[in-house]
């Protein structure tokens, strides 16, 4: 096992020398290219970093209202709504009748195992599953988008079966809240 | 055995030497070599230190790091050769090397050209007379040039050191996605953001990059202009947007969308216009990947039961199951030149493995249990992947016959979801 560092391999004393007969030029040097070819020039840096903020009806947000509570866990492999969450999901519904104004994002989540992009579609089942009860519960469709975050927005890091619990799960989010 | 010594001692003086010089964004190490490898003496070039990029250090831990070559450092041979016809022969073969490269760097204002010889010992052969001329501010791109031709001239394969590759690094709160050279130095930052960005792919010319970004609160397929950071929502609708694939001419991407419940891939043209849906069975149709024709995909379904790895036309008809052993292989790529296809199969953890397309015969790569996003090199004799170390997402490199491995170390963050793009002009 050998461990090479990038950063300099070597450094030597050059000596003065006579050129020799010119080898074969590079057809390709000096070659223009166009902007979007591959040549490695330069890259411009799109930050999207920025952050915006809505005021909310302040019950989402108030800790002894039930409103406030935006998770439902999922068992491993399962992509059904526990009845422990029955409660929860029936207020946001009843919420969302009164305010057709509201509009929210379900966001479902996996743990790490696997392929990022087949959990990602794994996700989706899991918010899913939420969309269909809001909708069966009188939210219009248009209230409702349903996407997944896949493994990429853990609630817990590692991989442990706790961690792996906590992860499971799919998020309430309302138009216009950031979240972490 | 005692080359390899000396070789390493050389590493650690010039090491110190250069503490306080320009370091890498990421460093690889070797962790698994070739059965053979070319023993090829590097004499610094003439000039060279002058260069913003000195050119043989780059050439050296190019062929260095694929695990073919065996470099033998040859900068105390006096008096130093700079040319094919200054070389002393019985010094260099005493040093155990078969070839020799020599060469010398003529500035000449904000460019630059370079001679070089690659010279069989035994034969005193010229393998390769060759001059370069390139911008004097990149001749790092020009020594991975360098390193393509000699790894091509000895191995007989295509070199892939001149490439790029993109990747997502993860520091606490922040995401970017970066592009460096093959070797991790050079990183760019193409976009930051607060939220998860996912699934770079490299359009075929090498000049865009498609991507899922979640900085809207839900994933949203991008296609970004790297020289001028001009980027378009290329799939942004109701629901998730994910997983994109150029098709190999670059017109088209193949995109997963959940818009008509569950997870279904569709052909849409790289504007984002035009979207038609591919795959009709099954709740879980994602991480398609073009075959070489461009008239088929790869794609991971759950419509066995259990996500496996299809082929389909995408202009319909029958989906072809492609994995027929083992309870989980996804994420499927096909490489360049269109003959097998890498991806990720649970065998203990869950770790690279190749398919021969013809044949269907398949072999599991590595022997770490968190893999995931496998790419080919340009080449399509590497594979570059996201592995775990030390529950630390890292990139990681194996070779198609498994032997050669590297890793990608990065200084701080996490890096995930790696593409290899493809050969830089």
């Amino acid at each position: 096992m050998k461990k090479i560092a990038l950063s300099v391999l070597m450094t030597a004393l050059l000596a003065a020398c006579a050129s020799t007969p010119a080898p074969v030029t590079d057809p390709n040097a000096n070659q223009t290219t166009g902007n979007t070819s591959n040549t490695g020039s330069e890259i411009t840096t799109v930050d999207a970093t920025g952050t915006t903020g809505v005021k909310l009806d302040p019950r989402l947000s108030d800790p002894s209202n039930i409103l406030s509570q935006r998770r439902v866990y999922f068992d491993y492999d399962s992509f059904t709504v526990k009845s422990e969450y029955d409660a929860m999901v029936q207020a946001h519904a009843k919420f969302l009748v009164e305010r057709r104004d509201y509009k929210i994002i379900l966001q479902g989540n996996t743990d790490n195992r696997g392929t990022a992009e087949y959990n990602l579609a794994l996700g989706q089942k899991r918010a899913d599953a939420v969309a269909k009860l809001l909708l069966a519960l009188g939210v219009n469709e248009n209230q409702i988008e349903a996407v997944s975050f896949g493994e990429e927005r853990p609630l817990e890091n590692g991989d442990t079966d706790e961690a792996w619990e906590r992860n499971r799960r799919a998020d309430i989010v309302y138009n216009g809240e950031q979240t972490k | 055995m005692k080359m390899l010594k000396q070789f390493l001692r050389g590493l650690v003086a010039a090491t110190l030497l250069a503490a306080g010089a320009a370091h890498a964004d990421m460093t690889i190490e070797v962790v698994g070599v070739g059965s053979q490898q070319y023993p090829i003496a590097i004499v610094p070039f003439k000039n060279e230190i002058g260069l913003a990029q000195a050119i043989t250090p780059v050439v050296g831990t190019d062929l260095g790091n694929s695990g073919l070559f065996k470099v033998i450092p040859a900068g105390d041979v006096a008096p130093q050769p700079f040319s094919s016809s200054e070389i002393n022969f019985p010094a260099l073969q005493a040093k155990g090397a078969q070839t020799a490269l020599v060469g010398q760097v003529i500035p000449d204002g904000n460019q630059v050209t370079v001679r070089f010889w690659l010279v069989d010992l035994a034969t005193k052969q010229e393998l390769i007379a060759f001059e370069k001329r390139g911008n004097a501010s990149q001749t790092r791109r020009l020594a991975h040039q360098i390193a393509d031709m000699i790894y091509a001239k000895l191995t007989g394969k295509t070199g892939a050191f001149a490439s790029r590759i993109a990747y997502v690094l993860k520091t606490p709160g922040r995401y970017q996605l970066q592009v460096a050279d093959s070797d991790g130095y050079g990183a760019q930052t193409v976009l930051a953001s607060r939220k998860p960005i996912m699934s770079p792919r490299w359009s075929p010319d090498g000049g865009k990059l498609a991507y899922v970004s979640f900085e809207k609160e839900k994933p949203i397929v991008y296609v970004h202009e790297l020289a001028t950071g001009k980027r378009i929502e290329a799939a942004n609708f109701k629901g998730s947007n994910s997983s994109p694939a150029w098709s190999p001419d670059g017109k088209k991407l193949a995109v997963v969308l959940s818009k008509d419940l569950g997870s279904q891939i569709y052909v849409i043209n790289a504007d984002g216009s035009n979207p038609r849906r591919i795959t009709q069975s099954g709740e879980i149709n994602t991480e398609p990947s073009f075959l070489a024709d461009g008239r088929s995909i790869v794609f991971t379904s759950d419509r066995g039961g259990s996500p496996q790895i299809y082929r389909q036309s995408i202009e319909g008809g029958e989906a072809v199951r492609m994995t027929n052993s083992g309870a989980y292989n996804a994420s499927a790529k096909v490489s360049p030149d269109g003959r097998s296809m890498t991806y990720v199969t649970r065998s203990n953890g869950y770790r690279v493995a190749i398919m021969d397309l013809a044949s269907r015969q398949s072999m599991v790569l590595t022997d770490t249990n968190a893999d995931d996003s496998p790419s080919f090199a340009p080449n399509s004799q590497m594979i570059l992947y996201e592995t775990d170390v030390g529950r630390r997402g890292t990139l990681a490199i194996v070779s198609a016959d498994g032997r050669i491995k590297q890793r990608l170390k990065a200084q701080g963050g996490e890096v995930r979801q790696p593409a290899w793009g493809p050969m830089l002009r």
